[in-house]
């Protein structure tokens, strides 16, 4: 069932037909026959034979909504049906729903100011906007599969926790070493496995993700076990604290003190991080290094055979995607005040290669509103509580089946002569180490 | 074989476990000149190219390259990588291997990596966008649109290259290898898949590639018609050795590189001697 196989209305109703088939076959076993344990030990069973027929009915149902909506907004034949009014209209937004987003993002400390709800979500959703960003420059642009992500959002975060704690240094002096050695561990994880490829690149940064892990448990002098770090000391406003006490920001300022203002703070720092990750990782595509990692994911014979240095080349897009987790770590440890292995698990890997493969791999924009989708969809079924899961499982499902590159599945090329046009997303390869 | 060699392999072998693809073969190619190797499918000619260009370590023997200012590389001992970056070996590949997601122009800027690198200060002075590294990035773009305007594809050069036709896609390889600035051009069957008009086309990008830039090209072709017309030496292979070398003219009537593709593939064997007649 590829989806260019349903076209017109007779092979609609047959992949409709066809899917029912399958689905009569397997309910008619698992649901219609209902069997249970009688009074004596005996085996009784009755039939629900209205149920499996409303299920199939579903099923018919559904697999030709899917099938339409497949046509109609995902990527076969989306050209043909999709109004042209409708297309300059997406290409209308398209172009201006980065800018309105940013402008908006700006304005949301302002207009939500006193609900610290919206603030607190808002903080986090931009945490994973940078985590995906940082990871897009290794999974989008180079095509390294990486599912050990948090390893470097982890050594980010114990930087600074410890340095802060232990030396006394301050947030803008860890800040940076926190980059610096999660980059570094970048580059020494990078050494040894940038030889694999695919799955054997993926399954390996997944177990340097849970080696990590456990040294941190592990190394209970250093880092304090399972116990985690706690007492880390939140930002400052470039030395002034940001308290109730006389010298904080508030009283030298002459302006009432509200426990606002931090979270405000934190917001616009999060957003500057992310920013700057941004704007880096744009610049970079455009340099050679970044055309190098993009030449690297569709071919890397091609770029051995012009002469470019993969390793190297690969190195860098893990030192670099690392650094930007590590910033985004140390961001976390001072938000937090306490940190512990517990934050760092492999779903927190999972749910930032889920924020950049839907994002559509390589694109900015898509990752992040994939990112404002994921967290803040999460919350937004926060009312459905074990529901939840299902209900994102599906979305994500049905986002897939649409958008089998991403939300954003257009590349834009970097450098151009007469004109940019955007690469259809059918061309351009996936990472596959 | 006289005059000024750019490369010379000297008793080649390559060994894949028990198979021998390619041994004990010798042969030079001179500086600007065409030198074709040819023979029939599964030869080793694609092995020689690959050893040549450090994709295979050779089994034995040594692949020797001399620089204009007399600067010897021995390509046996230098990584893939580096025969493309410092030995100055560019390469095509016989099943096409493009950037397909990438732009024509992309294509022909991710060649000239190397040199832009520099110019960017390794990425540092690139960042802060520094003049220097503009000037280098115009001058850069220049390169491609002139490659772009000699494989005729500059009104394509904003897209992707795998949306371009097979030949379209043969000349634009050439143009990214020769966006390295290559000292020496390795084509691996560039003509496999084109029309008649497109192969004309190409033997004339080829011939003013060695004229006008003075590149010398190692070809594996099995168009003859392209072989004879624009060679100026020729090295058979069959079956892993070389069998017969000259000029087109002594490697047409040699009877052993008749029978060699007579025992293999008949149309071929024809087509070389009709070539001849
Ligand atoms: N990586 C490899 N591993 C094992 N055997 C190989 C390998 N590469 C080539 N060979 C073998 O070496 C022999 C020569 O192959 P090669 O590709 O060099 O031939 P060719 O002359 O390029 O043929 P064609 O004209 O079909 O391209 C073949 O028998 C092939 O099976
Ligand atoms: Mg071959």
């Amino acid at each position: 069932m590829t989806p260019k196989s349903a076209t017109g209305i007779p092979a609609l109703l047959k992949t409709a037909f066809v899917n029912a088939l399958i689905a009569l076959v397997l309910f008619s076993l698992m649901v219609g026959i209902r069997t249970e344990a009688g009074s004596d030990g005996q085996l009784t069973y009755w039939t629900r034979f209205g149920e499996v027929a409303a299920l199939v009915a579903a099923v018919f149902g559904g697999s030709i909504v899917i099938e339409l909506l497949r046509q109609w907004i995902g990527p076969a034949g989306a050209d043909k049906l999709v109004p042209p009014v409708v297309q300059s209209g997406m290409s209308f937004v398209g172009r201006y729903l980065a800018p309105v987003l940013l402008v908006f993002t700006v304005m949301v400390p302002v207009i939500f100011y006193d609900q610290r709800y919206i603030l607190d979500l808002g903080i986090l959703v931009l945490t994973y906007v940078m985590l995906g960003w940082g990871l897009n420059v290794v999974v989008g642009l180079a095509g390294l599969l990486d599912l050990g992500y948090v390893a470097f959002y982890a050594v980010g975060a114990y930087s600074y926790a410890l340095l802060a704690t232990n030396f006394g240094w301050s947030f803008w002096v860890c800040l940076p070493l926190a980059g610096i050695l999660a980059a570094f561990w970048g580059v020494l994880l990078g050494f040894p496995v940038l030889r694999l490829r695919g799955d054997y690149l993926a399954i390996v940064t997944l177990a340097f993700g849970e080696i990590i892990r456990l040294v941190i448990i592990n190394w209970q002098d250093l880092t304090g076990g399972p116990n985690g770090v706690s007492g880390i000391p939140r930002p400052s406003f470039f030395g002034i604290p940001l308290d109730n006490s006389d010298s904080g920001l508030a009283a030298k300022l002459g302006i009432e003190y509200s426990s606002s203002h931090r979270i405000v703070f934190l917001f616009y720092l999060i957003l500057a991080l992310a920013l700057l990750t941004n704007w880096v990782t744009i610049r970079l595509r455009r340099l050679p290094i970044g055309r190098a990692w993009e030449a690297l994911r569709e071919d890397e014979v091609a770029c051995r055979a012009l002469g470019i240095n993969t390793t190297t080349t690969k190195l860098t897009a893990f030192a670099t995607g690392a650094m930007f987790g590590g910033f985004a770590g140390a961001f976390f440890a001072t938000r937090q005040g306490f940190i512990s292995p517990e934050s760092f698990t492999f779903q927190e890997s999972a749910l930032v290669l889920a924020i950049v493969v839907l994002g559509g791999m390589g694109s900015q924009l898509g990752v992040a509103l994939a990112a404002l989708a994921m967290i803040g969809g999460f919350e937004l079924f926060r009312s459905l509580e074990t529901y939840r899961m299902l209900v994102f499982g599906m979305a994500m499902v049905l986002i897939m089946i649409w958008r089998p590159r991403g939300l954003i599945g257009h590349r834009a090329p970097t450098v151009y002569l007469t004109k940019a046009q955007a690469i259809s997303s059918d061309l351009v390869k996936e990472g596959h180490g | 074989m006289s005059g000024d060699k750019i490369l010379s392999v000297d008793r080649l072998a390559m060994r894949f476990g028990g198979i021998v693809a390619v041994q004990d073969l010798s042969f030079a190619a001179e500086r600007k000149k065409i030198t074709a190797l040819i023979g029939p499918n599964g030869a080793g000619k694609t092995t020689v190219f690959n050893c040549i260009t450090g994709f295979y370590k050779p089994s034995g023997g040594t692949i020797q390259l001399t620089h204009d200012d007399g600067r010897v590389i021995a390509l046996e001992r230098l990584n893939d990588f580096r025969i493309a970056k410092q030995a100055k070996v560019a390469r095509t590949f016989q099943n096409i291997r493009l950037f397909p997601g990438m732009t024509a122009l992309e294509n022909l800027m991710v060649a000239q990596h190397n040199a832009l690198m520099r110019a960017s200060g390794f990425t540092l002075l690139g960042l802060l966008g520094v003049p220097a590294y503009r000037d280098a990035e115009k001058r850069a773009i220049d390169l491609a649109t002139d490659w772009l305007k000699r494989v005729n594809l500059l009104d394509r050069a904003d897209d992707a290259a795998g949306n371009f036709a097979y030949g379209d896609q043969r000349r634009l390889e050439i143009a990214r290898a020769m966006c390295t600035e290559p000292a020496l051009l390795c084509l691996d069957e560039p003509a496999a898949g084109l029309n008649a008009r497109e192969s004309a086309a190409l033997s004339e990008l080829l011939l003013s590639i060695r004229n006008e830039l003075g590149t010398s090209i190692l070809l594996i072709e099995h168009d003859m018609s392209v072989v004879m017309e624009i060679s100026d030496h020729i090295v058979v292979m069959d079956h892993g050795v070389k069998i017969s070398e000259g000029s087109p003219r002594e490697v047409r009537d040699d009877p052993k590189v008749i029978a060699a593709y007579l025992g293999t593939d008949e149309e071929e064997a024809v087509a070389v001697m009709e070539s001849g007649s």
